[in-house]
């Protein structure tokens, strides 16, 4: 009898375990994917829209050109899983039966958590990215402030790469001396890894960039134009710039499968969900205490595809896990970048920016389409 | 040994630097004026950051404990 492997969301993670389940079992299991919209999105890529650096219709494809055809893809979205029943229910009301189920449904932002926020500009959807880059082209002088609304968010070095993206930007429009950039760090540094934050504080300061250390946004007033601290400060803006607060998905929250903010407790070696057999999450879904971003589900998806694949063959777990390999770029402005490796027990040490690793983000960004989401990076 | 009312404990050990402190800010954001909140942290770094930022965000650090591996730390909400 064949199983049914199946697999929500057709981000980064679900589309890359699809891929390399359906190669490893072969007839063995039909693989189904079901993804909402059936378009893929590039998300590291909203950063460069905002900046105008970037045209939406390059980090879109048809996810059915990104799967193998042994991969049914089904356009739907998940309203509720059923992990004792082993089904998912959708929202066109059909229901799936599984053997076994692979949640990578990601994150969703939230801006309207935080009071008087709602306005605000973010970079962290295509709209989103879209109408800051509007905002940008029409803005001649006065204070752009970039914030942070809510930890964990995705990409952690997305704030620190805006503000560096947005100097260039503003330099390159001749505006730069009208205009002042801020940058409100949760921590008392600019970056949560206190190695890259020492690399980069420098180079902000060279560029004219306010850092202001211990500042989560708390609350917006978008008639005074200012926005407050948790910690109780207050600051002015011209132009707001925050990362939303992020929570798990709503189906996530209606299951009752994951915490208070919707994520879902994996063990944070094989992705197996805690509670329940025959589930595994990855990917921004998850409540394991590393990155959200694209590179820590990429390297997720093989492991739990491997585990998938050997639940489906009946064979014992493999014994390569998830040891919280992260691998990401980090922009530095004019040009350059550097990086960020490490994993659970080996903090990273980023080399010095260099023309060389912005180039390499930029390949990264342009081979994408045709390796990771196959499973060949 | 502290008398003190937990209303909520975040056991952080095993988190690298700064996952304690984002969890205790997390808690404290959600939280109301008066509840107590415990850190287990076993990374040294959350020695200096969460008493710095406690003192910034004018909170009031109940306690810090050295255990067997890790430190306690009880903060409590004050606004």
């Amino acid at each position: 009898m064949r199983n049914d492997v199946l697999i929500l969301g057709g981000g980064v993670g679900g589309t890359i375990v699809a891929n390399l389940v359906s190669k490893e079992v072969g007839d063995r299991a039909r693989v189904t994917l079901v993804d909402a919209t059936g378009t893929h999105v590039y998300q590291p890529g909203f950063l460069y829209v905002a900046v105008g650096k970037e045209k939406p219709e390059a980090l879109r494809r048809p996810e059915s050109s990104l799967i193998r055809d042994e991969v049914k893809l089904v356009v739907d979205e998940a309203t509720l899983i059923d992990p004792k029943a082993q089904k998912v229910i959708l929202k066109t009301g059909r229901t799936m039966r599984y053997d076994e189920l692979l949640i990578a449904t990601g994150s969703r932002t939230a801006l309207a958590e935080v009071p008087g926020g709602a306005g605000a500009h973010d970079f962290y959807t295509m709209d989103g990215a879209l109408r800051l880059h509007r905002a940008l082209d029409e803005f001649v002088a006065g204070t752009i402030v970039i914030g942070v609304a809510g930890i964990p968010y995705k990409c952690p070095p997305a704030p620190v790469e805006f503000a560096f993206l947005l100097d260039d930007y503003l330099r390159a429009r001749h505006i730069r001396e009208r205009c002042q950039v801020k940058l409100l760090s949760p921590l008392n540094r600019a970056f949560t890894i206190e190695t890259t934050s020492k690399l980069v504080q420098p180079i902000l300061a060279e560029r004219g960039i306010e850092l202001t250390g211990f500042f989560n946004v708390e609350s917006v007033d978008p008639i005074a134009k200012t926005v407050t601290s948790l910690e109780g400060e207050t600051v002015d803006y011209d132009l707001l710039v925050l990362v939303p607060p992020h929570r798990g998905q709503k189906v996530i929250e209606a299951s009752r499968l994951g915490d208070e903010r919707g994520w879902i407790p994996v063990d944070k070696n094989t992705l197996k969900h805690t509670q329940f057999d025959h589930v595994w999450a990855i990917g921004d879904a998850t409540n394991i205490p590393i990155s959200k971003s694209g590179s820590v589900a990429h390297y997720e998806a093989t492991i739990a595809a491997a585990e998938i694949a050997a639940a489906v063959k009946g064979e014992a777990p493999p014994a390569h896990v998830y040891d919280g390999k992260v691998m990401c770029f980090l922009e530095t402005g004019h040009g350059q970048a550097t990086t960020i490796r490490f994993d659970y027990d080996h903090p990273p040490v980023s080399p010095a920016p260099s023309a060389f690793w912005h180039w390499a983000k930029a390949l990264f960004n342009k081979s994408y389409w045709h390796t990771v989401p196959q499973g060949r990076l | 040994m502290s008398t003190v009312q937990i209303t909520k404990s975040i056991d952080a050990r095993g988190m690298a630097c700064p996952g304690p402190l984002m969890n205790l800010i997390g808690a404290i954001r959600h939280g109301q004026v008066g509840d107590v909140f415990e850190v287990l942290s076993s990374d040294a770094g959350s020695k200096t950051d969460i008493p710095a930022w406690v003192a910034k965000a004018k909170h009031e650090l109940v306690e810090v404990r050295e255990e067997d591996g890790f430190a306690r730390f009880i903060v409590r909400k004050a606004r």
